[in-house]
């Protein structure tokens, strides 16, 4: 089923006047569900314990796509749902009481435990919020329990990390007043994370912090002080969760490339009424630097056709990226959400001629590629090898969500990402 | 509820899309909501394939609930068969699909498609992947095995089998299907027809001409060959070929089976006796393993260790539980007690207490024997994407069994190495924690561990200084042994405390 929408443009009118359509579809989606977020969240806080509340699958689904990387014990774990929960013999309640407490006796460690739901869990309408609530008491005050949905029917792949956020948000500490904060939403990587710490407090801007913290007990405070930078496209109820604190959202294209990580920090800047000649001095040499890096990509990625399936959301700056800084040119941008206020700034950037795409018909969608003939394909994991063997070359997608890429210092990672394969395709004579 | 952290094997429709993408010209519509298509890429990254499975996820959101996702299961299995045209639909639920009861194979009953349908009921919350793919082959046999194709009979001609079993993503099936039917055509035996493995829906109606069935994986086919041994007289064999006396012993079964003399095996004998009996292995004798697996895998693996490397088994195990009985029958043959268990968290226990030198298991035992710093070999599912290896490596047959030799030896020290390190532990770049040095020299570090003394109610043994610095000289890869033989012994002689004169009394009791 396919329905052409206006762009988010026709909300604004005037906008986006000439924009092309967006291509919205509905039937199969060969994307994740929002547990797969759990991969990077349980790495990124590292006293935490994500506990899915799920069937056979979930828990085959975390080791398939994460066993293929993760060889350590996990931080995560599901509680599957059995037969006998469902026919009632067993009380579901109880049977989650006593998990969490094997779970919890076993993790001395853990300080922060999501429960986490599911498909068959939101199908059953077992209530995990009363449940977080009952046993956080039980536990309390050495171990908080949360609970958000990572669920495939309400949650596409990142926005189970949107779904942890927002579920944090409430009970992050109250900011004291005074002085304004800047808090960073959305999972970066340690040294990603550094580099920026470093560009602010160069600018001047102090009262930094990032939304998860690395611990449970060094999560950020909020209040109506504090402004807030998007690192990740993907957090549209943090954001509304943030509002509702009292912070800001400054708006700004997302961290990728030297363009967007500049005017992304820029917003920053604004608020805090930075000067130009300070924020030139202090992002002129690591946006040349950027620029540089990028450099030894170009031969390679300049001219060259991309297509983008739906996956993380990151495709719309992805693309922004590729185009304006690598020179690529767009056959078509698939993102599972298009949220149309966080994406402005980047569809005032990617121009109005662009194909977007939102949601999936897989086989459509493929059909479309296969015409399009691009020169890297970014698509999901299930798609590249079968891509590949059709003489397409792909990029899997799942590796931006897992490689620092933000900032000026990863501008010419992200590029080599994309870059690699049609390396090797240049290299390879079998 | 089970608190998993990672699982042998996957929910039941899984095994129905190991079966539906083994083979070709079917396709399968599975009622599912989004994220399920997860599953596509065991198939294309996993196993590398260059075809996305054949499998149309219905992909229902909440909002649907209770509403029409009756309908959109129908749209997309018409949808699904004018694109891909199959010979057969195979149509079924996952467990969230389960939940709402939409029953698919009564809606696609009412669709009127010109195709064959066969409706598969998977129960997600009792059963799990084997099943799965076993009960999908069984109902695709029954509904498409031809009653009017029958045997045929009296020896005319060269005798016929089928092969059953292999699927995608099985665990080197691709190769013991190669080396399976090379062995059966030098007895004289032709293939019929191999299922699910490259067979279309439409051959799978020719199943019954065949004399007997060669059932390789009894997890997946043995229910389907039971029913065409009742319903078309079709024997079915029972011997699994992995190692070489089960080699043999399979050459016979199926030489009776087709009624033909067994044939001259001389050109064909694997290396792996004399390997075995070069002067070289006899630092294998006397290793001891710990095996889990499916049950087919492990208690033919129980074997080739005992048997044909002179290895100890100290403990086996499976979590196929429909397979628990056999299991329990090989472990007592070996003298030791089955582990029969899908929690990981009981098979790592097991491993800890036992303290093999040599772990032959599945991708989940690697993570367990990393951990405690001892050699693993893979033999059984569920496997990783470095168990698909580009070169022939079958499990089954004579070149089977050398592939098995090759790979279990691989992650032991070699024997020289292992009295060097025995005898000068100290050296500072040949050291035991440096790791074999074929393998690159990195040993995990391992964890030493005194599970005895973790038990409830076992009063804690106290070493001595020297004792316990005595026992450092002992290489690593035995000092777990070594620790426990020890401690044992000592509460065997009712004492509280290890000293060196009780670590030698142990050593003299248990020997190595």
């Amino acid at each position: 089923m396919t329905t052409l929408l206006p762009r988010a443009g026709a909300m604004r009118p005037g906008d986006l006047p000439a924009s092309v359509p967006v291509l919205r579809e509905r039937g199969q989606r060969e994307v994740f569900c929002g547990l797969t977020s759990i991969m990077w969240l349980h790495r990124k806080i590292q006293d935490a314990f994500f506990l899915i509340v799920g069937s056979r699958t979930c828990a085959h689904l975390m080791q398939s796509a994460a066993g293929v990387m993760i060889f350590a014990e996990p931080r995560f774990a599901t509680a599957i749902i059995e037969e006998r929960d469902l026919a009632g013999m067993a009380d579901m309640n109880e049977e989650l009481a006593r998990t969490v407490a094997r779970l919890l006796e076993r993790r001395p460690d853990i300080r922060l435990l999501f429960l986490v739901g599911s498909c068959p869990s939101e199908v059953i309408k077992l209530d995990l919020g009363r449940a977080a609530e009952r046993l956080s008491q039980v536990h309390a005050p050495h171990v908080r329990i949360l609970n958000f949905s990572g669920s495939g029917i309400e949650t596409t792949f990142t926005q189970g990390e949107d779904a942890c956020l927002a579920a944090l948000v409430p009970s992050l500490p109250e900011t004291l007043p005074g002085a304004p904060s800047l808090l960073i939403a959305g999972a970066l990587a340690d040294v990603v994370e550094d580099q920026f710490c470093r560009l602010l407090e160069q600018l001047g801007i102090a009262n930094v912090s990032f939304l998860p913290g690395r611990k449970a007990g060094e999560m950020p405070a909020v209040g109506p002080g504090t402004r807030f930078l998007l690192a990740q496209p993907w957090l549209k109820d943090t954001a509304r969760a943030l509002e509702d604190r009292g912070a800001v959202h400054l708006p700004a294209p997302f961290p990728l490339g030297a363009e967007g990580t500049t005017a992304w920090l820029k917003a920053a800047a604004d608020a805090w009424g930075v000067s130009a000649a300070r924020f030139a001095a202090v992002t002129d040499m690591p946006r040349a630097r950027a620029t540089r890096s990028l450099q030894r990509y170009l031969p390679l990625l300049s001219g060259k056709s991309l297509f983008c399936f739906p996956d993380s959301q990151i495709e719309i700056p992805l693309a922004r990226f590729l185009s304006r800084e690598a020179g690529m040119e767009i056959c078509e941008v698939g993102t599972p959400y298009l949220h149309a206020s966080h994406m402005k700034p980047e569809l005032d950037l990617l121009g109005a001629d662009v194909q977007l795409s939102e949601g999936q018909d897989v086989d459509r969608q493929m059909d479309r590629c296969r015409a399009a003939r691009p020169d890297v394909s970014v698509c999901g994991m299930g798609l590249a090898n079968p891509l590949e063997r059709e003489g397409l070359t792909t990029k899997w997608s799942i590796e931006l969500v897992f490689t620092p890429i933000q900032g000026y210092d990863q501008a010419g990672d992200l590029a080599e990402l994309i870059a690699r394969p049609l390396m090797r395709k240049g290299r390879l004579a079998v | 509820m089970q608190l998993t952290v990672w699982t042998y094997e996957g929910p039941p429709h899984i095994g129905a899309m190991r079966v539906a993408t083994a083979m070709t010209g079917l396709h399968y519509i599975l009622h599912a909501p989004q994220g399920d298509t997860y599953a596509d890429l065991l198939f294309t990254m996993i196993e590398r394939r260059g075809q996305r499975p054949p499998v149309t996820y219905t992909t229902f959101e909440a909002r649907d609930l209770g509403s029409d996702t009756a309908e959109i299961f129908k749209r997309a299995a018409v949808d699904a068969v004018e694109r891909f045209q199959p010979e057969a639909i195979i149509v079924g639920a996952s467990c969230t699909a389960e939940l709402i009861q939409d029953d698919p194979g009564g809606l696609a009953r009412t669709l009127g498609l010109d195709v064959p349908v066969i409706p598969l009921e998977l129960p997600s919350y009792s059963k799990k992947e084997n099943w799965g793919a076993s009960e999908t082959f069984y109902r695709l046999v029954r509904g498409l095995a031809q009653p009017s194709l029958r045997p045929k009979k009296n020896g005319a001609g060269r005798p016929v089998c089928n092969i059953l079993g292999p699927t995608a993503l099985g665990f080197r099936h691709r190769d013991d299907v190669r080396e399976i039917t090379g062995l059966l055509a030098h007895c004289g035996i032709a293939v019929n027809i191999v299922a699910p493995l490259g067979a279309s829906p439409s051959e799978l109606q020719f199943l019954p001409v065949a004399d007997f069935n060669v059932v390789l994986y009894p997890e997946i086919a043995e229910a389907a060959a039971r029913y065409l041994e009742k319903e078309f007289g079709q024997p079915y064999t029972r011997t699994i070929p992995i190692g070489v006396g089960a080699t043999e012993d399979f050459v016979a079964e199926v030489c009776a089976l087709a009624g033909v003399p067994a044939p001259d095996l001389s050109d064909y004998l694997s290396n792996l006796p004399w390997w075995s009996r070069s002067v070289d292995s006899n630092y294998l004798t006397g290793k001891r393993v710990f095996v889990f697996g499916d049950a087919t895998h492990a208690i033919a693996a129980a074997r080739v260790a005992a048997e044909e490397l002179a290895f100890t088994v100290v403990g086996i195990g499976t979590y196929s539980r429909e397979f628990a009985r056999p299991v329990r029958e090989a472990a007592a043959a070996h003298g030791v007690e089955a582990l029969i268990t899908d929690d990981y968290l009981e098979v790592e226990a097991a491993i800890t207490a036992l303290q093999p030198e040599l772990i032959l298991g599945t991708q989940m035992e690697r993570h367990i024997a990393k951990r405690l710093g001892i050699p693993c070999a893979v033999i059984s599912a569920p496997v990783h994407v470095q168990d698909f290896p580009a070169r022939y490596a079958p499990q089954m047959g004579f070149e089977g069994a050398n592939v098995l030799f090759d790979t279990w030896v691989h992650p032991l020290l070699m024997g020289l190495e292992e009295h060097l390190l025995g005898m000068f532990r100290d050296d500072f770049e040949f050291h035991d924690e440096a790791g074999a040095s074929h393998l690159g020299g990195h040993a995990a570090v391992p964890q030493e561990t005194a599970p005895a003394a973790l038990e409830v109610g076992v009063p804690t043994l106290v070493w001595t200084h020297d004792a316990e610095n005595e026992l450092k000289k002992i290489p690593f890869f035995v000092r777990g042994k070594a620790r426990r033989n020890t401690e044992a012994f000592a509460r065997d002689q009712m004492l509280d405390t290890v000293t060196l004169d009780i670590l030698y009394d142990a050593k003299a009791r248990y020997g190595r």
